[in-house]
């Protein structure tokens, strides 16, 4: 049964584009209207409705095939625009792409928020600020003596401590992080050339160090476990392989004005190639 | 408590099921005739949704496309997508096949739009999904989650086109993906791949997750500095997160704080991942939720909404709307939530919704109405404005809308009418915030632009110009003004609930007085049939408005007896539930005009057989 459309009055469309109107005369307040006479019963009542009130029901439902993708749009998504290959720019990094995405992926991953000294890769500049403090910051170092200066890391939590461990306790038991979290490894003591050590001894695998040497990818990453079928997942310093060559490209922070200035609004995917 | 609260849909269900159907009767859209949407085919698979409340449907058969009897392209091709408001951010590829039902062919052509409410034909056998999804989420059972899928060429598709899902692994084949992506070797990659692939399969992730080490190696892989390796285990933590086995989510329980971590991070795509990784977690398993909740995510999201990109403020939206509609949200997730800046920035984010980033500003409005529904928000949302806000959201998009709405934009108006009315309902006092006209010219053009392929807005709608009109005379006497009268009679035929708030507001206007009862006369003609109405709580509203009338207008009574009121009243003797308001009905209209209308019931015996 097809419902005619309502009997509107015209204009009333003009009338939007109006100003609001007079504001009514305040009126007297009316006196309360006696009670209904039995049987009847109705008095005017505004409706407070709960999540779960039938009325509401279409609405979820209808909200709820839309989540789950099946009220099926007017298009596809557009295909997203192939470019021709081209590689990171930052020089040494010879990665290839095909896709903006797959770029702006790479890059935030390892070159954005980068350490200078001592080239790790942060997956925030939150992470890198707190890295650079805590590990090459000598005044750091006086003022933790005296002070509480291990700040947590969740946000928002406002508690600092004065050591590495005693912050780590603090995550797991207030904040129930995982005791192996990759992003608070405990600075080690001795500041060499932090990139050269070994894996046994040095803890602080801030995972993400960078490899320039991206045609042997996996010499860095730290889930490398070699050839073996040891199913132990480290965790592990992997520190790059010591031979690998040391580049000092990077300033201590990528600005973050950088943006890859795609702007467009994203969603789910169509078809479109992997990286 | 107003008695329709309760039990109307079930009264209304009854009356329906009652034999003797009149022509008229039958012509009524709500009643519960086999509601499989005509055009359709039910799955052919296991059918969970029939023999329990099942927390996940086959939709690959369904086609809800609102088409004017077009497929899913339609009319619409891509020449049309310019003229589309929406962003590209709504659109999807077809619907893919539920693992427990195998293939599904995939419905015929769009029927009617959302048949299901309006085709009286009948379709099939009454187990439609969408009836059972009604059933679900009468039960509270509706889970609803996000898929991002990323569709390579590779990908099989049935005929159709719908994604097949693939089959289940042995367990020594899963055992082997995972040694696979274990090994650091060239192959890594192409091992996640079919990791992934695999995991579209229910059986296959839950094999996944039982393997010893299998999250862990993800979660080094997730966290790896190879973005491309990174991405695809994030995937693969994209299909586990959308199983609907809740060991599966508890099993991803290591992976939260990272997936926290990354938010911060600037990647459009990894965090988009990243959030609807979290809010399908999130929905799934209260175990995640209250590991989450000390992990930060509030403060996390709140940095996150200050996002440029849409793509992410959707995602947030969606991570917040599932925690927002958790049981322990009330106590647990809403303070914190208002403690912090995310209000303000979800307000702004639905009212520029009608411009740019309309799928966040859905997710943020379906987030305000979790909220209001918290019951704790009023006053803190309140001082920031939103009744205002809101409004003028409305005027700008009944100003706007064709008289076609585009599709998707019900999302956006639900609720934002739910929020209204719901606010308008709580102890504050804040009616007087809203007092414009323009207002109900909104509401009207909006019913009307909706009320063809989404009539379930007809009903919130109504809800809010009962919670208009309850206790403002402005809004009543705007809306006889206005001239909107005969629209809202228009209204009555749209389904049980409408045409008890229909009489509701009718009600409520009559209520304010003789002046405003005057003006209602003329509807007495369209009133007549309510009375023949199968739903009696709907005839019970048309009695009291009745009542109304002809104590604040004696003269109605004479005309309606005129008209043939008193049979109309008559059938309804023997109802229990309307018996006593008939009788009184017939005794004040067989009164001399100008008699006072004393109580009803100092003569019960009819002088009628």
């Amino acid at each position: 049964m097809a419902m005619l459309p309502l009997p509107l009055p015209p204009g009333l469309r003009r009338r939007l584009q109006e100003g609001p109107g007079p504001p009514p005369p305040p009126a007297p307040p009316p006196p309360p209207p006696p009670p209904p006479a039995p049987p009847f019963a109705f008095t005017p009542r505004r409706l407070r409705l709960g999540l779960h009130h039938p009325l509401l029901e279409d609405g979820d439902v209808h909200r709820h095939l839309y989540l789950q993708g099946v009220l099926t749009s007017l298009a596809e998504v557009a295909e997203r625009p192939k470019v021709s290959e081209f590689s990171c720019h930052i020089s040494g990094c010879c990665q290839v792409f095909d896709t903006l995405e797959g770029y702006e992926h790479h890059y935030n991953t390892l070159h954005r928020n980068v350490c200078s000294f001592c080239k790790r890769s942060f997956p925030s500049a939150h992470l890198l600020d707190v890295h650079i403090l805590e590990w090459h910051d000598s005044l750091f170092q006086i003022m933790a003596e005296k002070q509480n200066m291990y700040k947590c890391l969740v946000e928002g939590c406002v508690e600092k401590f004065k050591s590495s461990k005693d912050r780590k306790d603090h995550l797991v038991t207030a904040h129930l992080y995982p005791a192996d979290f990759r992003f608070d490894r405990p600075r080690k003591v001795k500041s060499g050339p932090c990139h050269v050590s070994s894996p046994a001894k040095d803890g602080a695998s801030v995972p993400m160090d960078v490899s320039v040497e991206m045609s042997e990818p996996f010499q860095v990453d730290p889930m490398e476990t070699g050839p073996s079928e040891n199913v132990e997942i480290p965790h592990p310093p992997a520190s790059p392989d010591p031979a690998t060559p040391e580049k000092r490209f990077y300033k201590s922070r990528i600005p973050s004005t950088i943006c890859f200035g795609q702007g467009a609004a994203r969603g789910f995917k169509g078809p479109r190639k992997k990286v | 408590m107003s008695p329709w609260l309760e039990g109307q849909h079930e009264a209304g269900l009854r009356a329906a099921g009652a034999g003797g159907h009149s022509q008229l009767v039958r012509a009524l859209p709500w009643l519960p005739l086999p509601d499989f949407p005509s055009g359709t085919r039910p799955c052919r698979g296991k059918q969970r949704g029939v023999q329990q409340p099942p927390r996940h449907f086959c939709f690959a058969s369904l086609q809800l496309r609102a088409g004017k009897g077009v497929g899913p392209r339609g009319p619409h091709g891509p020449c049309c997508r310019s003229a589309r408001r929406w962003p590209r951010t709504l659109t999807r590829t077809r619907p893919r096949a539920r693992p427990d039902c195998g293939r599904c062919p995939a419905g015929g052509a769009g029927g009617p739009a959302d048949g299901v409410w309006w085709d009286g034909k009948a379709g099939g056998d009454g187990t439609g999904s969408t009836a059972a999804l009604r059933r679900a989420r009468r039960q509270e059972q509706l889970v609803s989650k996000r898929l991002l899928r990323d569709d390579s060429a590779a990908e099989e598709r049935g005929r159709d086109g719908a994604e097949i899902v693939p089959d289940p692994l042995s367990e020594d084949e899963v055992l082997e993906l995972l040694r696979g992506v274990q090994r650091g070797s060239e192959d890594r990659k192409r091992s996640l791949s079919c990791l992934r692939h695999a995991l579209q399969n229910k059986d296959t992730q839950q094999k996944f997750v039982r393997l010893d080490g299998s999250i862990r190696t993800l979660v080094g892989l997730f966290t790896s500095s190879l973005a491309d390796v990174q991405m695809e285990a994030a995937r693969c933590l994209h299909e586990l997160s959308h199983s609907s086995d809740p060991a599966v989510a508890e099993a991803c329980l290591p992976v939260t704080s990272y997936l926290l971590t990354y938010l911060s991070g600037h990647s459009v795509e990894f965090t988009e991942l990243c959030l609807y990784t979290l809010g399908n977690l999130v929905v799934e398993s209260e175990a995640v939720r209250k590991q989450l909740l000390p992990q930060g995510i509030i403060p996390v999201l709140a940095s996150c909404i200050q996002s440029p990109h849409e793509a992410v403020l959707e995602g947030l939206g969606y991570v917040l709307s599932q925690l927002l509609q958790a049981k322990e949200a009330p106590t647990e997730i809403v303070p914190l939530v208002l403690d912090s800046v995310l209000p303000q920035h979800m307000l702004r984010l639905v009212c520029s919704g009608l411009k740019a980033g309309t799928g966040a500003a859905v997710e943020f409005a379906w987030c305000l109405h979790y909220i209001v529904c918290s019951h704790i928000a009023d006053a803190a949302l309140l001082s920031l404005g939103t009744l205002p806000a809101l409004t003028t959201l409305l005027l700008d998009l009944a100003s706007e809308i064709p008289l076609d709405a585009p599709e998707g934009l019900e999302l956006l108006v639900c609720p934002v009418l739910r929020c209204l009315s719901n606010l308008l309902a709580g102890d504050t006092g804040c009616q007087g915030q809203i007092r414009d006209e323009r207002l109900l010219v909104a509401l009207f053009l909006i019913l009307q632009s909706f009320l063809q392929q989404h009539p379930f807005i007809v009903q919130e709608g109504l809800w809010l110009l009962n919670n208009l009109t309850a206790d403002e005379p402005f809004f009543c006497s705007a809306l006889l003004a206005l001239d909107l009268l005969p629209a809202l009679l228009q209204l009555l035929p749209c389904s049980p609930m409408a045409a008890e708030l229909v009489l509701t507001v009718l009600c409520n206007i009559a209520e304010k007085g003789p002046a405003l009862c005057r003006q209602l006369h003329q509807a007495l003609p369209l009133l007549l049939p309510a009375l023949a109405l199968p739903d009696p709580q709907a005839v019970g509203q048309g009695l009291e408005l009745l009542h109304l009338l002809f104590l604040h207008c004696p003269e109605v009574a004479a005309d309606f007896i005129r008209q043939g009121g008193q049979q109309a009243l008559e059938q309804h003797q023997s109802s229990p539930v309307l018996q006593g308001r008939a009788r009184a009905l017939l005794d004040m209209a067989r009164q001399p005009p100008g008699a006072s209308a004393t109580g009803p019931g100092h003569s019960t015996v009819s002088a009628f057989p």
